[in-house]
């Protein structure tokens, strides 16, 4: 049964435009300590760049660590974006209207984010340029298409500006309620924005078809991405437990599973800091929990299948990696125990909390639940990628192990800070919650009369 | 009535300034709304003289307002093909111009092809819808018509350009059905 009351527009553009009309107390000086982290993190990079990658733990064998996992974590946390608002807009289902504005707008950060990651890692980043694009037309120097590190940008790029344009076009309507609610410069820039939108028949029945013609789109696209991205392991012949064909599905799942989690996470605390709590209900939160028992369990599925996949081979290379991966070893790093910890948080722990009802709407446990699971998948990529660089090998001097440093922690942690600043930075400007999106879902409910209850009912045009 | 061509349009665009006049009402709710829409018909205004301003979409044919036709679903065809040659230039003329061969595979390889093809046929779809979107709707709008700001806070607006002769009609249409506030142009 949906809960929550039908609002008149007037209250709803108040509660909801009120991140930009009024700035709350804590605003500044949260985004000014986020930014500090994010100005620390940058001077980093400037040290790295300038003495060289031998600041970080990478070496000759582990050459993929910290930064490539954290690529890998945000690729998957811009995932939720389409997750939620492209298959629940077709799905048309009912209670993705608070959190489709939220969950777009994380994948264009996250999806910035990842990309800065690989260019940080280059460790020369100005000849990304002419890795991955055909530009160099005076030295006749052009990409090798052939390799999975020319598709990724092609891959990544696509999205991005995909979903860009996604985000824009359903702000038009939006961008016009704050130019009728602004006043000085920032109604020039809204009245701008909103490119005259005045919400006739015509204008909103593209806008509705838009949605519903991007998301079928995008869709597609989504799937490609993180396809792509496991690519850049999957076609790595030479390196053991990466060579998996289970690896672009097992990839996408995973995404999803991480990036819905995130969105629900961040729809609590959006709920919290600007007290939207007639618009983000509980019964969201409980709907998003049970969708996600179903992604985590297809995400545990496959990851069952990616270690039967490699064992079932018997290649001793490749054992010899899942030994390290499973087994007690004096390699240095005890990759073990964070096995058994990454599956129990990313899986067990969380699908625990959110079986029973009464705790998916305890947003508390919810939000325990959703962090959980993604330090658990960043632990996966983690897992994924360093043991079968380190592997034990037939010949003894290849060995090598991985120890990040603190570069590389502090850079990994500060693009937690700048996804959180952006956000912020994102909802002082622009509404996170589509006002468009929540008046019409206030249209067409009604109260229905079933026996002797009365019941919240939503008309659906198909 | 459907919308006008483009080339009716463009003619309407070069003629001379029209006599009509804009007149708006101001509406609390969608039945008072759609009640002065059919008055209007039954007064003989054209559907196409007068639209419905709202703050969300209303289920199609809600407020009695005119079939939209449009052509968006030709944009992404024309964006999908455009990205899709585009795409098979940039691979097969970059490995063309410097042919290098590694482990003994064609140059021109196409299962790698294919994905950055297939890339940038959605990328051309996907910008060509959007470009449509706008098109389409009749954006940008330099200048914005009569209207006012309560539209946006849940009031129906109801806008129509009527000839002068008509104009007190169509006010006593909207004050009849409901009208909170009637504004003009003039």
């Amino acid at each position: 049964m949906q809960e929550g009351k039908v609002l008149p527009a007037a209250q709803i553009n108040r509660d909801l435009l009120r991140s930009i009309l009024e700035t709350p107390r804590w605003f500044w000086p949260v985004v000014s300590l986020l930014g500090l982290i994010v100005l620390a993190a940058s001077i980093t990079v400037g040290i790295m760049i300038n003495t060289g990658l031998g600041i970080t733990g990478l070496n000759y064998k582990v050459v993929w660590g910290f930064f490539i996992t954290n690529f890998v974590f945000w690729i998957g946390i811009s995932h939720a974006g389409v997750m939620l608002s492209a298959i629940l807009r077709l799905a048309k289902a009912e209670w993705r209207r608070p959190a489709t504005r939220a969950a777009e707008v994380l994948t264009i950060f996250s999806l910035m984010t990842a990309m800065i990651m690989p260019i940080i890692h280059t460790g020369r980043p100005w000849r990304i340029l002419y890795w991955a694009f055909p530009y160099d037309f005076a030295r006749g120097i052009w990409p090798n298409i052939r390799t999975p590190l020319v598709w990724d940008p092609s891959a990544i790029l696509t999205y991005l500006t995909s979903s860009t344009l996604f985000v824009i076009i359903a702000l038009v309507p939006d961008f016009a309620v704050l130019r009728d609610r602004t006043t000085g410069w920032p109604k020039l820039v809204y009245t701008l924005l909103a490119m005259g939108w005045e919400g006739n028949p015509r204008q909103w029945k593209l806008q509705i078809i838009a949605g519903v013609l991007l998301s079928a789109l995008i869709l597609p696209v989504f799937v490609s991405v993180h396809s792509i991205v496991s690519w850049d392991f999957g076609m790595a012949v030479a390196i053991k437990s990466w060579h998996s064909t289970v690896f672009a599905p097992y990839f996408v799942v995973g995404a999803v599973h991480s990036g819905v989690s995130a969105v629900v996470f961040a729809m609590i605390l959006l709920r919290w800091a600007y007290g939207w709590q007639d618009y983000i209900r509980h019964e969201h939160i409980d709907a998003l929990g049970r969708l996600l028992i179903v992604v985590a369990t297809g995400w545990f599925y496959f990851l069952v299948m990616e270690i039967i996949f490699g064992i079932y081979g018997l290649e001793g290379d490749e054992l010899a990696v899942r030994a390290l991966q499973f087994l007690p070893t004096d390699h240095g790093v005890a990759y073990n125990v964070w096995m058994i910890i990454f599956v129990g948080i990313t899986y067990f722990l969380p699908v625990i909390l959110w079986l029973p009802k009464a705790w998916r709407r305890n947003l508390w446990i919810m939000s325990a639940a959703c962090i959980s699971v993604n330090v658990g998948m960043w632990l996966e990529r983690y897992l994924l990628f360093v043991p079968g660089q380190a592997n034990k090998q037939f010949q003894t001097f290849t060995w090598n192990d991985y120890l990040p440093q603190w570069p590389e922690a502090l850079i990994v942690g500060a693009t937690f800070a700048f996804v959180s600043m952006l956000m912020l930075l994102f909802s002082r400007v622009f509404p996170l919650v589509p006002l468009y999106d929540i008046k019409e879902g206030d249209i067409l409910r009604t109260e229905m009369q079933v026996g002797r209850r009365t019941l919240t009912a939503t008309f659906r045009e198909d | 009535m459907a919308m006008p061509g483009f080339m009716q349009r463009l003619r309407d665009a070069m003629s001379p300034p029209s006599r009509k006049q804009a007149i708006l009402g101001l509406f609390q709710d969608a039945e008072s709304a759609a009640s002065a829409g059919d008055a209007l018909k039954e007064a003989g205004v054209p559907d196409t003289d007068y639209d419905f301003l709202t703050d969300s979409p209303y289920p199609e044919g809600a407020l009695g307002e005119r079939e939209e036709k449009h052509r968006l679903y030709l944009y992404p065809f024309i964006g999908a093909l455009l990205g899709l040659s585009s795409g098979i230039m940039i691979t097969a003329m970059t490995q063309v111009a410097y042919p290098l061969v590694t482990g003994g595979k064609p140059v021109l390889s196409l299962p790698p092809m294919a994905i950055v093809c297939y890339e940038g046929t959605m990328l051309g779809a996907i910008l060509f819808t959007v470009i449509g979107i706008v098109f389409e709707s009749r954006l940008p709008k330099f200048v914005l018509g009569l209207y006012d700001e309560r539209i946006t806070q849940g009031f129906l607006g109801l806008r129509v350009n009527t000839e002068p002769e008509q104009r007190y009609e169509v006010i006593q249409i909207m004050n009849s059905a409901g009208a909170v506030e009637i504004k003009t142009d003039q």
